[in-house]
């Protein structure tokens, strides 16, 4: 090794211990001020206890909510009718202007694509997956790998996918294995992927579908376990088999769990942010809301404008939270 | 969502005895798998692994490979270097400013406090809500679980705005501006702060149903609260904890949205996806760099996953509606 490399390589070091100091500085900083107020809380008595205890449970949890979520929530729904530095109030001016720009149409409309497109697709082929690997030996292997995607990140996801989608002139030998494909196949002038409007866009959903459905799988695969097997039986010996087994009794009988696989992946579709800004940046009419939401308010520092993004988004949002919740607040209701 | 996490579980115990059904029911069950089903399943997994596996063929061949040739054709010419790593981590050959080093550091020294602080304190306020008790803590349980519906979006200006500018009303300030810009501060508030209703809502689920008489017990053995926290239900609650610990290190360490909002692509604090996110653009026809560098950023959660998949699995899916 030569002397720039090995000082390099100390100048790293340092500075990793530097940090991890820090860090683990910070744990321990945070344990022991735990420590010392339960100590001290500990030696309390009296009617004051109970109240004590849960304020110091309690408390911190509470604050940080408070000062994270519901404050910033209502003061981005405030700013959403201001203009874009925040001095003045500009009534509905921003939403006005997201409805009826036609660049900021088109970004609706391709987050309206994926939120459709994406979260059926990806549903669909879980349940399909799930019903097919069901009655397989060593169905732990597939599935698993299947659902491996789910740990990688979207940025990795997305480098992983551009480099499939990597595309030369077709006189080059190909390094992507998409168009290595496609020419294989016969396509002789295929196009530049990425580039290629309108299908660029459902390109990216492959991203979304390859991470997101070893999640629908093995969701479903569980509900589907779950079916007596005395009512499959029964349908069966009702004629019932096949196809019309799959519509009649499987699907009905995991409906609820169907719904919340696809909303729950609506939910993480509508918020898609890394996908877009990892391949395209959000050019090439590949636009969502989530990125163009972040690219007004934190790149063009357009903060009105951004928090109406934020607002539609959240409004776009809520129903589909807010069914997930009821649904969980039923299921628990019935235990 | 939870519910599905049980169904999981309920699905493994049920599918459990399947050997031991009668063997009418396994017939029928036998005369479903077809060769077919076998045979797509199989090509549907090794689509799904093949681009994984074509990053990290890549991420291992020299660069004049894999500029000439498709990381296919290694097969057949193989030829295994680790200089891509190398040169990812500690030169400055990967954008302008050195190596990934700093910033696969930035990521540990981020996920690591950014998972610590709202696993203790959402186990704090869970065993509050669900045995110290007050009027109204069944209110403030459901508020907090509804806090779940706002999206990180609604919260990033202001709370970037509070950071930089602190929080003023009028003239009057509440929290003064706190500089924290080049730390790992407003990463860890935030992730701490986004983490909770989930956190709460998970561990309270558990926590609430530890047994009431050993809870009783060591009140009657004259034990206060906060020694009913630490000696019995922190104990007691370790697979809940490390299910969320698990789930919220994965998510803090694929976070993307968080970190550019609040550390930008600065080598002193920005993680990996931030780093990787920036120069994806940038280094365009290096794919022997950007498929190592995607690989150091994966191999992490990979690991976790494919060695703590149980605990992975039922965090994952209890937060999948997180954000």
């Amino acid at each position: 090794m030569s002397d720039p490399v090995v000082v390099l390589a100390d100048s790293t070091l340092s500075d990793a211990a530097t940090k991890f100091t820090n860090a683990f500085g910070a744990i321990a900083a945070f344990l022991a001020i735990l420590l010392i107020i339960f100590f001290a809380a500990g030696r309390a008595s009296g009617r004051i206890v109970k109240p004590l205890a849960n304020v110091i449970f309690l408390g911190p949890a509470v604050v940080l909510l408070f000062v994270g979520l519901v404050v910033p929530a209502v003061r981005t729904a405030f700013l959403s009718f201001k203009n874009d530095d925040s001095t003045k109030a500009v009534g509905l001016k921003n939403y006005d202007w997201a409805f009826t720009t036609s660049a900021i149409q088109h970004v609706l409309l391709n987050t309206l694509l994926w939120i459709i497109i994406a979260p059926v697709l990806t549903t669909a082929l879980g349940l399909g997956i799930a019903l097919l690997v069901d009655r397989m030996k060593r169905q732990a292997v597939y599935k698993s790998l299947i659902f491996m995607p789910m740990a990688i990140s979207f940025v990795g996801a997305s480098i992983i996918w551009k480099f499939v989608y990597n595309s030369r002139d077709p006189s080059q030998p190909q390094i992507g294995l998409l168009s290595q494909i496609v020419i294989s196949l016969g396509w002789k002038h295929p196009p530049n992927w990425i580039l290629w409007q309108p299908f660029n866009t459902f390109l990216l959903m492959v991203i979304l579908i390859w991470v997101q459905t070893g999640f629908a799988m093995v969701v479903l695969s569980a509900a589907i376990k779950a079916i007596p097997e005395e009512i499959l039986e029964a349908a069966r010996m009702d004629g019932a088999t096949g196809a019309k087994q799959f519509f009649w009794v499987t699907v009905p009988m995991i409906r609820n769990t169907l719904i919340v696989v696809l909303t729950t992946v609506m939910i993480t579709t509508l918020k898609i942010f890394d996908i877009i800004r990892t391949m395209t940046g959000g050019n090439f009419g590949t636009q969502v809301l989530a990125n163009e939401m972040y690219s007004q308010a934190f790149e063009q520092y357009n903060i009105g404008r951004g928090s109406a993004l934020a607002v539609i988004l959240f409004l776009a949002v809520l129903p589909l939270v807010g069914y997930n919740i009821v649904q969980l607040r039923r299921e628990r209701a019935t235990r | 969502m939870t519910q599905s996490a049980e169904s999981i579980e309920a699905g493994k115990t049920t599918a459990a005895p399947a050997e031991e059904r009668p063997p009418a029911v396994k017939a029928v069950r036998k005369s479903f798998s077809s060769p077919t089903a076998s045979i797509l399943v199989i090509i549907v997994t090794v689509l799904w692994t093949v681009p994984t596996f074509g990053l990290l063929v890549t991420s291992l061949r020299p660069a004049k490979d894999v500029a000439s040739s498709g990381w296919w054709s290694a097969f057949l010419h193989p030829s295994i270097t680790f200089a891509n790593y190398n040169s990812v981590l500690f030169e400055s050959s990967f954008g302008a400013t050195g190596g990934l080093m700093p910033y696969l550091v930035n990521s540990l020294a981020i996920s690591i406090p950014g998972s610590f602080f709202p696993l203790v304190l959402a186990a704090m306020a869970a065993y509050a809500l669900a045995w110290v008790r007050f009027k109204g803590s069944d209110v403030v349980f459901f508020t907090i679980f509804a806090l779940q519906v706002v999206p990180l979006q609604m919260s990033l200006v202001p709370l970037l705005q509070l950071f930089s500018g602190g929080a003023h009303i009028g003239s009057v300030t509440l929290v003064p501006a706190l500089n924290l810009g080049n730390t790992y501060f407003p990463l860890w508030i935030a992730h701490t702060m986004f983490a909770l209703p989930l956190a709460i809502f998970l561990l309270h689920n558990f926590i609430a149903q530890l047994p009431r008489d050993v809870m009783e017990a060591a009140q009657v053995d004259g034990a206060n609260h906060f020694k009913i926290f630490r000696s019995i239900v922190l104990p007691l609650a370790t697979p809940a904890l490390a299910s969320f610990a698990i789930f919220q290190f994965l998510w803090v360490w694929n976070d993307l949205l968080v970190a550019l909002t609040f550390a930008g692509g600065r080598p002193d604090v920005a993680p990996l996806t931030a780093r990787l996110a920036q120069i994806t653009g940038q280094l365009g026809s290096k794919w022997e760099l950007l498929t190592a560098g995607a690989f150091i950023s994966i191999v992490i959660p990979l690991c976790v996953f494919f060695a703590l998949q149980r605990y992975f699995v039922r965090g994952l899916l209890a937060g999948s509606v997180k954000g």
